[in-house]
């Protein structure tokens, strides 16, 4: 199947006044129609900053410096605001971590259901409305009838998260990005979002992107994975391979630091030191200074992703050359 | 000393209310009365000295409050904890009491003054309880520097030349600095990513070997606190609803809450399997359901949950709060398991 989004070789940089930063280099991965690709890794690693450009909404000063990114075949990184404004809601649908600062609160949810409706579709108000009140009963929100003219407030967390879903996806996107979807939920209302979420992929085709620093939540939910480490990816692959038994020192060292649910451990594996910040990446394998492994040529060389068996690991120990 | 008679740390029936009424004119206005919004609503446990209580819950549960009054940052609306077999007083007139326990918060962003050194944030227990000055107080910020794996000349720097995982080792040296033996921790390390979690942890755990401390762990996250626990409670809506040895209470989980708590968890060797979601959400405390309060999302509720609030009580080496387990109808091999102790 042809892939939904590619992004190749993505770079965003921040210029400062001390000089350009890199929050992203090199990125490339694809999605394709009904897939769901987790983006995980630590905070400032560049997964939320993968998401924006995506959407185009990354914030000024930052700026894509390289790279494009093509849905459906076509280019829109570098389309005009307007135009990619059109296609971000009707094409792509994005979820944010907070439900409160999505919706608007002076707005009822069934207005701006209907909005987003007859802006990016064909249809009328009326036609917009019967819409809406299926779209909420179809996130689960009980009597959605009575309930479509009720405001952000009126709604509880878990409910007003669905209701940003029922708004991503309202217009149809083919492709969601979905930033921390669950992080600000509660464990119980998380796996009633994470079980819708999966169900759209399955039942209407639509391809995901889920970024979250949550494994237990990708594991769950994704097909793929990629293991973001300082703005490069650092491992893609499948699901299964990458939380089971993943290639790169840094996934595998990431997976063995979660504690795990179904034991006691007497000391947890721990990755020593801090992700370097964006003004102090080391030369060669950013990963280096901190890997177990590392040997001479990691710490003068980049590496880009290379085959490690069933994934791709940007990692000089699977150098075949 | 007994166990029995002295507990270490001991909360007994205590609570929490907050008053969230509207100003006193619009409620004559309204003609309605004063409105509580019960926070911790009878709680009852204790902590053996060397031990670690966890209480996990989703948010809203009360179990920060419970935090806040186990050191004394709240007074107790009803009943009392004890420190040492002693009731917890107030700050001001019982300092000997008040030095002797200490508390991490959980946001290592929030908690550290971003003016002050890193020397004065640590000394600052020091100073407070009177314990050394001068020198013999910079001594004692750069042994508990030390013992959180800091070097003692991060002493000279501020909070904003650390990371978030070297921010919350600070939250802990100044914890340490007045040598306390029982600490409150808030969810110390959910603001943290988990490599650095990971590091968080395994300190908590050398620190309290390593100095005979006694936790109070507050955290949302069942593995981790798995991880740390001696006992783990489950509160819900204020109240506790089971209270067990760790490994007793993932092995073999009573109260339907903590049993639809751990199925909802995601798991990393559950990939791609489906589960089966708790429905609804935790009400609100302002107007909790009567009864049992987790009757409204409960699966074996009948008409007594819905009327009669269930006491704790023992269960094997458990303490649960539900009608459905002491009758026997939560269809859990309890008898099972009983028939096979007794025989």
């Amino acid at each position: 199947m042809a892939a939904l989004l590619e992004v190749r070789n993505l770079r965003v940089e921040f210029p400062t006044r001390r000089g350009i930063l890199t929050a992203l280099d090199d990125v490339s991965f694809a999605i394709e129609p009904g897939e769901i690709l987790g983006i995980v890794g630590e905070s400032g690693a560049g997964k939320s900053m993968t998401g924006a450009a995506i959407i185009g909404l990354l914030e000024p000063p930052g700026r894509i410096a390289r790279g494009e990114i093509l849905l459906d075949g076509r280019r829109i990184d570098n389309l005009p605001y307007a135009e990619m404004r059109h296609i971000r809601g009707r094409q792509i649908g994005a979820i944010f971590q907070d439900p409160l600062t999505t919706l608007n609160p002076l707005y009822s949810v069934g207005r701006q259901l209907v909005e987003t409706m007859t802006t990016h579709l064909p249809i009328g108000p009326d036609e917009a409305r019967r819409r809406a009140i299926g779209w909420l009963e179809q996130v689960g929100i009980p009597a959605a009838a009575q309930r479509i003219d009720a405001y952000p407030h009126e709604f509880s967390g878990g409910m007003r998260q669905r209701v940003v879903i029922a708004l991503a996806l309202c217009a149809e996107p083919k492709l969601i990005v979905a930033d921390e979807p669950t992080t600000a939920l509660d464990v119980s209302i998380q796996a009633q979002v994470i079980a819708l979420l999966k169900a759209l992929a399955r039942d209407k085709g639509t391809a995901m992107m889920l970024v979250t620093h949550d494994m237990g939540v990708i594991a769950e939910t994704a097909d793929r994975v990629a293991v973001m480490y300082a703005g490069r990816i650092a491992e893609i692959g499948p699901v299964r391979e990458i939380v089971g038994d993943a290639r790169h020192p840094y996934s595998s060292g990431l997976m063995r630091s979660i504690p795990p649910l179904d034991r006691r451990v007497d000391r947890l594996a721990q990755i020593d030191g801090a992700m370097p910040r964006l003004n102090a990446i080391p030369p060669g394998c950013a990963y280096g200074p901190r890997c177990p492994k590392v040997f001479d040529k990691c710490l003068v060389h980049r590496p880009d992703l290379m085959e490690a068996g069933p994934t791709r690991a940007a990692c000089w120990l699977y150098d075949r050359a | 000393m007994t166990v029995l008679d002295h507990p270490f740390v001991a909360a007994n029936d205590i609570a929490r209310y907050f008053d969230v009424s509207r100003p006193l004119v619009q409620r004559l206005v309204a003609r309605e009365g004063r409105r509580l919004l019960r926070a911790v609503d009878g709680v009852t446990f204790d902590i053996p000295r060397g031990t670690t209580l966890s209480l996990v819950g989703e948010s809203g549960c009360g179990k920060s409050t419970v935090a806040r009054l186990m050191v004394g940052l709240y007074r107790t609306s009803s009943g009392e904890v004890t420190f040492d077999g002693k009731e917890l007083g107030a700050a001001r007139a019982d300092m000997a009491q008040r030095r002797r326990m200490q508390m991490i918060f959980q946001d290592p962003y929030a908690s550290l003054n971003p003016r002050w050194r890193v020397r004065d944030i640590v000394a600052e227990p020091v100073r407070a309880f009177g314990i050394a000055s001068g020198q013999d107080a910079l001594d004692r910020v750069g042994a508990a520097l030390t013992q959180v794996g800091l070097s003692p000349l991060d002493a000279q720097k501020f909070p904003h030349e650390f990371s978030g995982g070297q921010r919350q080792r600070i939250s802990i040296a100044r914890a340490l600095s007045s040598s306390p033996e029982f600490l409150v921790c808030d969810e110390p390390t959910s603001a943290l990513d988990v490599s650095v979690q990971a590091q968080i942890l395994n300190l908590m755990k050398e620190l309290q070997s390593r100095l005979g401390l006694t936790y109070l762990f507050i955290s949302h996250n069942l593995a981790v606190v798995r991880q740390v626990s001696d006992r783990i409670g489950v509160m819900y809506l204020g109240r506790l609803v089971e209270n067990a040895p760790a490994e007793t209470l993932f092995r073999t989980p009573r109260h339907p809450y903590t049993r639809a708590l751990m199925e909802a968890v995601p798991d990393l060797s559950m990939s791609g399997q489906p589960r089966t979601p708790v429905g609804g959400e935790v009400p609100s405390p302002i107007n909790p359901p009567t009864g049992c309060a987790f009757h409204p999302r409960c699966a074996l509720a009948n008409a007594r949950c819905r009327a009669e609030r269930p006491e704790m009580m023992m269960a094997g080496e458990t303490l649960v709060a539900c009608h459905a387990v002491q009758e026997g109808r939560d269809g859990q091999p309890q008898s099972i398991i009983r028939a096979k102790g007794t025989v």
